[in-house]
């Protein structure tokens, strides 16, 4: 059984179709990266998995580890592994990051059952992790993002989703705005995380990123819909003749 | 924020209709005759065993009240009083002197112990001398002065406060063994002729605490008091009084609770401060009064005049009040910066939900020269509710170099609530420096998405941004009271979104 499986599903917003009829299969180990022009649906697809509300699904299923992902209150499909790294990550002034994780790992850990983390755990924990990824111990101690630069905001959510060991991870444009470095810390940071448990479906619009951590598969996407599907080598087709030979007259 | 996680778990147990502190306590009281008259008043005044000269004073507020009319420029909407119908003073039976917490009715240490105020156990901390290296620093010790419906019921820690020269007891016993400090600072800062909650509070005024903080003391700990109304249709009308002599310093903490009732009962306490030359009060309150129910049935009617006098050269008041029950709040905690040099303070949260209506503030009156006071005003506003701020700050002429920094942020919860900003600057000299910053926003759905992303649930998300915007504020409470404010206000929230 696949981890993610994804069938004819069509997403409106206002009665108008944003997503119409992806089909997607994901399995466990796998990285796959989507790649499309902007307004294609991308953010919209890795949103509906999530659980945003304010999207109108007008038909097509959603199964993760065959569990109908669709009826799955957002903080349950967290727990239950599904991560999302923001294209815009908000702030929330006065919660500092370290309380803001931590109060979310015990939340999720709780709604497995799993004992919670003590402070001196939980600030072990993320003191190794925010270390491998570069954060200054300071970030943690201001507001979520209150301030982050847009590289920082970023390597924010690659510190949560290496915090929270979820088994789904959607990587919205985690490489936008990043300089060579951070680029370089972000993908290795991503790599370390890859294993046969877990699978990653990255959304970028820059093969530069795909270098690094490189896919199983990549798709394009194009006014909603999954136009094609190949190996890593699509990514450098795409660069070399851009995304219009994928579109259709639908 | 170590009580985030707390704060969380303490959402999850609890459900929308459900006031913890809605429980009632049965135990026979002694009650005044229904209505108001001068016959209540000397009744009241007569169960105190007060002096002459203090049922006169109460019988002068009694006759300017009657010449009186409610005030109705606040933002609270509500069907008219009829100051006939409510009982002016409930005491608990047997009425007696009480010395010791034994000779209390076990029923009422019960009812504070479910509030989570511990009379006992910090009694018997009094009682049992703490031996050299034995005392656990973590535990700081409070002293309690607890009032039940009108009386006070049992003040802890007399003796060691005794020590410091700190005089800490119910007023009705000030009146009698302090008259000298009670006669030349009660009505000082709010005249019995204030206003028509304040007058009427002059004249029917039950108990509430007394603190006199003698020259160069700082109190050696935190001064307390809970109040809880517990008998039906009774109002309540306490009066705190707080002098701070020269250099001293104290910090006070009220807290208070009622029952949940279908029927709206009445509060009107008054509250003074003086603080001398170069001594700073610091007064702290967490309100948390039945709001009333989902439908907006029942609920206090908060009307409460709270002043501080900053009547010495240097001296500091500063009010910080989290305020989150009440079916309607009428309060404006103000400071009268007399003293050169003085300041005044104001850090407020007032939170709506349900049908509540808050119209708070404050009132920085500066008189003396380079006086400067600062107001952060964090009002949430949920459910169909209405939240106002209202705030006054003048110079007067002489006042030259005043200073006063106000921001007000408001932010919303939904679509059905309000909040209003209703700020009145007045400045008659042109040396003050007066800035005033105002924001208004609402949750939004992508901070609440990107939490709960995260694991955290609907409710739980709420609780933490709202704790997020209010932490200026918190970060001024005791730390003790902090960790309970803020689970109050997660609380409070509880069933404001969705
Ligand atoms: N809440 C919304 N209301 C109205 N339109 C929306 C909403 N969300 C998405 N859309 C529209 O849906 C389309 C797809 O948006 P989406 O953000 O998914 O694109 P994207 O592929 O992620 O683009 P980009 O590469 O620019 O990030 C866009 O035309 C966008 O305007
Ligand atoms: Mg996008």
């Amino acid at each position: 059984m696949a981890l993610l499986e994804i069938r004819d599903l069509h997403v409106g917003v206002e009665n108008r179709g944003i997503i119409r009829g992806v089909h997607l299969n994901v399995n466990a180990g796998e990285l796959h990266a989507i790649m499309g022009p902007n307004g294609s649906g991308k953010s919209t697809l890795s949103h509906v998995i999530a659980g945003k509300p304010g999207y109108e699904i007008t038909g097509g299923q959603v199964l993760f580890r065959g569990e109908n992902l669709l009826r799955m209150e957002p903080n349950e499909r967290a727990a239950k592994g599904v991560f999302l790294a923001f294209q815009y990550p908000v702030d929330i002034p006065g919660v500092t990051t370290t309380n803001f994780l931590r109060a979310a790992l015990n939340a999720q850990r709780k709604a497995r059952g799993q004992q919670e983390f003590s402070t001196p755990e939980f600030l072990k924990r993320v003191r190794e992790v925010a270390g491998s990824l570069n954060i200054p111990q300071d970030m943690l101690k201001r507001g979520v993002n209150v301030g982050f630069s847009g590289g920082e905001k970023k390597r924010n959510e690659i510190l949560q989703m290496a915090l929270f060991e979820p088994s789904l991870c959607l990587l919205d444009e985690i490489d936008s705005g990043l300089d060579i470095d951070a680029l370089r810390t972000v993908a290795s940071g991503i790599n370390a995380l890859r294993s046969p448990e877990r699978a990653m479906i990255v959304i970028t619009h820059y093969r530069r990123l795909l270098d690094h951590i490189v896919p199983d598969i990549v798709h394009v996407m194009s006014r909603g819909r999954i136009r094609k599907s190949g190996g890593k080598e699509l990514a450098l087709e795409l660069e070399a003749c851009g995304y219009a030979q994928f579109e259709d007259a639908a | 924020m170590v009580a985030v996680q707390e704060t969380i778990e303490r959402v999850r147990r609890i459900d929308v209709d459900q006031y913890r502190y809605g429980f009632e306590t049965l135990i026979e009281s002694d009650k005044a005759p229904k209505g108001l008259s001068e016959d209540t008043v000397r009744f009241i005044s007569a169960k105190k065993s007060e002096p002459a000269w203090m049922l006169q004073w109460r019988l002068e507020a009694y006759r300017r009240w009657l010449t009186m009319t409610e005030p109705t420029w606040a933002r609270v909407d509500y069907p008219k009083i009829d100051f006939q119908d409510l009982y002016y003073y409930a005491a608990p039976k047997p009425k007696k002197t009480v010395t010791s917490l034994d000779e209390i009715d076990p029923e009422i240490l019960k009812t504070y112990e479910k509030l989570g105020i511990p009379l006992r156990e910090v009694a018997m901390l009094e009682g049992v001398e703490p031996k050299v290296g034995e005392e656990d620093p973590a535990r700081r010790k409070i002293a309690v002065d607890a009032v039940f419906d009108s009386v006070s019921v049992a003040t802890t820690f007399k003796a060691e406060l005794k020590k410091a020269g700190v005089i800490f007891m119910p007023i009705s016993e000030a009146i009698r063994e302090h008259p000298e400090l009670v006669q030349k600072h009660l009505g000082s800062v709010v005249p019995t002729s204030d206003n028509f909650y304040a007058t009427l509070n002059s004249a029917v005024f039950s108990d509430g605490s007394f603190v006199y903080v003698p020259p160069g003391v700082r109190c050696p700990m935190e001064l307390s008091t809970y109040f809880r109304i517990n008998e039906r249709n009774t109002g309540q009308f306490e009066r705190t009084l707080i002098i701070a002599d020269k250099g001293s310093y104290v910090s006070y903490l009220e807290g208070c609770t009622a029952p949940q009732r279908d029927e709206n009962q009445l509060h009107a306490a008054v509250v003074e401060l003086v603080a001398l030359d170069d001594a700073e009060i610091k007064y702290s309150t967490v309100q948390n009064w039945y709001p009333g129910n989902s439908e907006g049935k029942g609920g206090i009617y908060n009307f409460v005049t709270k002043r501080g006098d900053c009547r010495g050269a240097h001296s500091k008041i500063s009010w910080t009040q989290v305020e989150t029950g009440s079916a309607i709040t009428w309060k404006y905690p103000s400071c009268i910066l007399r003293g050169d040099n003085s300041r005044g303070e104001f850090y407020s949260i007032a939170i709506s939900n349900g049908f509540q209506q808050v119209d708070s503030g404050t009132k920085m009156i500066h008189l003396g020269k380079n006086t400067s006071s600062r107001i952060i005003s964090k009002g949430i506003a949920a459910g169909r509710s209405q939240n106002t701020y209202r705030g006054l700050v003048t110079a007067h002429r002489k006042a030259t170099g005043t200073r006063n920094f106000t921001a007000c942020d408001s932010l919303l919860i939904g679509d059905k609530c309000g909040a209003h900003t209703v700020p009145y600057i007045e400045a008659k000299n042109s040396s003050a420096t007066f800035e005033h910053e105002a924001t208004t926003s609402k949750i939004s759905e992508n901070v609440l998405f990107y939490c709960i992303q995260r694991g955290l649930s609907q409710e739980e998300a709420v609780g933490l941004v709202v704790n997020g915007f209010v932490k200026q504020v918190l970060q001024k409470l005791p730390m003790e009271f902090a960790v309970e404010a803020q689970k109050l206000i997660s609380i409070s929230l509880d069933g404001s979104v969705g």
